[in-house]
């Protein structure tokens, strides 16, 4: 009844709604991260320029790796006073081409990795660009590029900033310039920061780079005008990651009709065949019957509702796992040799494990304990976790890695360990995922996502490594105890030799001499070194622990 | 030179011939564990058995005991050399001390320096109070007896509240007048309070004695020489529980760790009092029951287990009984009756009946 009484009413157009829409408009994807800067890793001073070095490293040992060039890189930061950092990053990669430029550096979700299932650092071409913006918005100063592309070509140099309404790069400067590099890029930025040392460092996440990458050298100059060459440990080159397509079973729904929207396919089975791994023109005729799709369906013309049927159908089809040899590992000889070369311990052991699977997306688990040397006895363990070769500093206690170390029991290891807990003992563990897609916890890469699948890897990658180091703690505590009890006589004899000399009416000197001279024996240095047998033996006669003698101390109480 | 220096001096003299020899220095002597003890039925004691055990220097298990037990033996020697006496509690800080360039003590703990002595006694087969050392006297005792100690001539009925407090070494006192017809030993010190207070020991003609604590040896040996020298019977006064029950089985059969001397202290006359089990049924104790522990179930199985109990019906009455109240009874339990109760009734009408456990 009312309804019918609304309608009949003239229509206004001054609601509140109109007067709101007035206010109302679309929001830029630049001008949206421009506000929320913490989603990308710009919470703080400290971490804005961490971020950016790391960005623009990222891109760099991505870039000498698709040219198979040993990267190396100049890392330089520059304290220009009143929170003021100039950070200029040099690799010596395959460069830029001219008309691409402005669009790496200065827009954001602009890449070729986004769109290609293939490991690499960088995923979502967000990074080099946010920092770009967040420098102009902190000093108002423009990213300047220089790149080329080899002797011959000329050497661009741009001056760029990011125009955050259109999401677009903004060109202030433009022209060709001297340079004595052969080829690469060359990024230099001035940004609102604080530098400070320690465990969330920019000097950590060098150190850290280096482990993994040990195929590349990294000169930096700190703020403080302090040289570190962190230099290539291999001559072997990382094996190259194979670009594949996606797998059905990893693919979401908002992505999948992205993939129905660009596709030059004119069947759904034609495009399920042609642009997913695993899937065969069998495979796709069966996914279109259980989605109760016609497979002459136009990929363009699919709605909503029928791209849902197919998510539904594909879900209901057995699917062969990914191909797994797309991904590269570091490999478990030369991480040894990136943690040798970074951290200073007794014993060293890293493992890679066979590639797994996580939701239609193959990935592979390496781990390595750096175990002894300086590090501190009575602290929690040092970890160093990576994703795709790129340390991760931030959100420790957030991610699989964490959950799998606190999560296994490393007591049986020979360290020790609460509950839950971190082990304590001088130990640095490692853990790389390599993926063609890393899950991470959020956007500003943190944080690896729980998967179980991760999870059990992760687990698994620990307990081989822990296997070895147990026997290797074994081995020492053996060695350490048989030092102790060869050093039992020694220190005894001098108080067992005037003991016997007061109870003789001896000479002292003469016993101690005769002591002396039989430590040296064969026989005795043979009950040194079989001490554990000994000790069993003398345990299992026991002759006097009595449990009576315990109750005229302790059963009288009244 | 005294005996027990010689045994001594046999001991290190003994040592220095086998490392002169570059033999590994070992001292040999009985094994001193419930596995080596053996019960001798005809003297109603505990004896030790012939399992030797060794004790070598160059051996990582033994050389730290083996440090201790010299150690120990230097410093009776010296005792007995200027004829003085000391406690056990001397003795652990005269060898206490951390050895030369380590961390490491001689001994930690007076646990340690009081087991070397004990073995040292079975080495040397002189027992600690003839090598000069002596542990804290605790217990008193009070009756019509007269003493002489160190020249000093000591009547027990007039020593006031405390009573006389009982040496550890009671091997040179004298017994110049014993007017009782028995002795009572008692596990509890308030219970001999109260019977002291009562002036149970005079209106009894009976001696009373208490520890505090375990029966040290002492006054094991006091009760031992009461019992020899003046043919007294010893009564012994204890809880209605496994612990009580033991005080009991030291004092009569000797114990395990001091089998070795159990003929200068076990007391085969000493005949159990109370409280028993039937006391409890007839003085209707129950309600001052305390329930049994696990650890006191397993004292029981283990008492009822020994040789010297194994094959004693009484007794094993008793272990069935206590298993079937499960639970024990406090000799106090028995103040909840009056606070004279035990002096006036519950003794005397037990020793008129002389229903004791033997």
């Amino acid at each position: 009844m009312e309804q019918q009484t609304l309608t009949e009413q003239p229509l206004q157009t001054n609601t509140k709604a109109h007067e709101l829409a007035k206010k109302q408009r679309e929001i830029g994807v630049a001008e949206f991260f421009a506000k929320n800067r913490h989603l990308l890793g710009f919470d703080n001073k400290r971490k804005a320029l961490m971020t950016t070095i790391k960005e623009a490293v990222d891109n760099a040992l991505d870039a000498c790796e698709e040219a198979k060039i040993f990267p190396e890189i100049i890392v330089e930061v520059i304290d220009m006073g009143n929170d003021r950092f100039r950070v200029i990053v040099e690799d010596n990669g395959p460069g830029i081409v001219k008309a691409q430029i402005p669009k790496i550096f200065a827009k954001l979700l602009y890449g070729s990795k986004f769109h290609t299932m293939k490991q690499s650092r960088g995923q979502q071409g967000i990074g080099i660009s946010a920092a770009v913006m967040y420098g102009q918005l902190t000093t108002g100063r423009p990213a300047k590029i220089t790149s080329t592309i080899g002797k011959g070509h000329p050497n661009h140099y741009v001056e760029l900033m990011l125009d955050t309404q259109r999401n677009a790069p903004k060109i202030l400067k433009e022209e060709e310039v001297e340079w004595e590099k052969e080829q690469g890029t060359r990024i230099e930025l001035d940004l609102e920061a604080t530098y400070q040392k320690g465990n969330q460092s920019i000097d950590e996440y060098l150190k850290e780079t280096a482990i993994t990458n040990p195929h590349a050298t990294i000169i930096y100059t700190n703020p403080k005008a302090e040289q570190i060459i962190f230099a290539r440990a291999t001559e072997e080159y990382p094996k190259e990651p194979v670009e594949i397509k996606p797998h059905p079973h990893g693919v979401e729904l908002g992505f999948m009709q992205k993939m129905l929207e660009i596709t030059e396919s004119k069947t759904l089975q034609a495009f399920l065949s042609s642009e997913f791994s695993r899937v065969g023109v069998g495979t796709a005729k069966t996914i279109c019957e259980n989605s109760a799709l016609l497979p002459n369906t136009k990929p363009k013309q699919m709605s909503r509702e029928m791209v849902e049927k197919l998510m539904e159908g594909i879900k209901k089809t057995k699917l062969i796992a990914p191909p797994t040899n797309c991904i590269s590992p570091i490999g478990a000889e030369i991480l040894k040799r990136g943690l040798k070369k970074e951290i200073s311990a007794e014993f060293y052991i890293t493992t890679t494990r066979p590639p797994a699977v996580y939701r239609g997306n193959p990935f592979q688990i390496e781990a390595g304990i750096a175990y002894g040397g300086n590090q501190p006895t009575d602290k929690p363990i040092n970890i160093l976790r990576f994703a795709n070769r790129v340390p991760l500093l931030f959100q420790q206690s957030a991610g699989a890695i964490f959950k799998g170390i606190i999560s296994t029991n490393w007591r049986q290891y020979g360290l020790s360990q609460s509950q839950k807990s971190l082990p304590i003992g001088p130990c640095t563990i490692a853990v790389h995922i390599a993926s063609v897609w890393v899950p991470f916890t959020s956007e500003s890469k943190e944080a690896v996502a729980h998967y179980p699948e991760i999870l059990k890897e992760i687990k698994l990658a620990l307990q081989e490594c822990g296997r070895q180091l147990a026997s290797y703690v074994r081995k020492k505590k053996k060695l350490k105890e048989q030092k102790e009890r060869a050093n039992i006589f020694e220190r005894y004899i001098g108080i067992v030799s005037e003991s016997i000399a007061e109870l003789a009416d001896e000479k002292v000197e003469e016993i101690t001499e005769a002591f002396m001279k039989m430590i040296q024996k064969p026989e005795l240095q043979a009950e040194i070194n079989q001490l554990d047998k000994e000790d069993e033996k003398y345990h299992s006669t026991g002759f006097h622990e009595d449990e009576l003698d315990d109750y005229n101390e302790a059963g009288t109480d009244e | 030179m005294s005996k027990s220096i010689k045994a001594l001096e046999d001991l290190g003299k003994n040592l220095v011939k086998q490392i002169k020899k570059q033999e590994n220095p070992t001292i040999e002597f009985n094994v001193r564990s419930l596995s080596n003890i053996e019960f001798n039925k005809s003297e109603k004691r505990l004896t030790l058995g012939s399992n030797i055990s060794k004790r070598s220097f160059f051996n990582v298990g033994h050389a730290k005991k083996f440090m201790q037990t010299l150690e120990v033996a230097k410093i009776a020697k010296q005792l007995l050399k200027i004829q003085k006496h000391a406690s056990l509690r001397d003795v652990f800080y005269m060898v206490k001390r951390t050895i030369k360039g380590t961390s490491t003590n001689i001994v930690d703990e007076q646990k340690e320096s009081d087991k070397s002595l004990e073995d040292l006694e079975i080495i040397t087969d002189f027992s600690r109070e003839e090598l000069n050392i002596n542990a804290n006297k605790m217990g008193s005792v009070a009756g019509n007896v007269t003493i002489l100690d160190r020249g000093d001539t000591i009547n027990w009925s007039k020593l006031g509240s405390g009573g006389w407090s009982i040496p550890s070494n009671v091997e040179d006192i004298e017994f110049k007048e014993v007017q009782a017809e028995y002795v009572i030993y008692m596990e509890k010190q308030a219970v001999w309070e109260r019977l002291h207070e009562d002036k149970f020991w005079k209106k009894q003609n009976c001696i009373i004695v208490t520890s505090q604590g375990q029966t040290t040896r002492g006054i094991r040996r006091l009760l031992q020489r009461l019992a020899r020298e003046h043919k007294l019977p010893v009564y012994v006064l204890a809880d209605f529980d496994p612990w009580g029950f033991y005080i009991y089985s030291v004092l009569k059969f000797g114990s395990i760790s001091l089998a070795h001397m159990s003929d200068k202290l076990s007391v085969p006359e000493a005949k159990f009092l109370g409280i028993t089990a039937e006391d409890i049924e007839d003085y209707g104790l129950q309600k001052h029951f305390i329930k049994l522990k696990d650890i006191d179930i397993s004292r029981l199985k283990q008492m009822s287990d020994y040789p010297w109990f194994k094959d004693n019906k009484p007794w094993q009455k008793q272990f069935d009984k206590m298993k079937k109240f499960k639970a024990k009874a406090e000799i106090q339990a028995m103040s909840a009756r009056g606070i004279t109760f035990i002096s006036e009734t519950y003794l005397p009408e037990k020793i008129k009946k002389r229903n004791f456990l033997d």
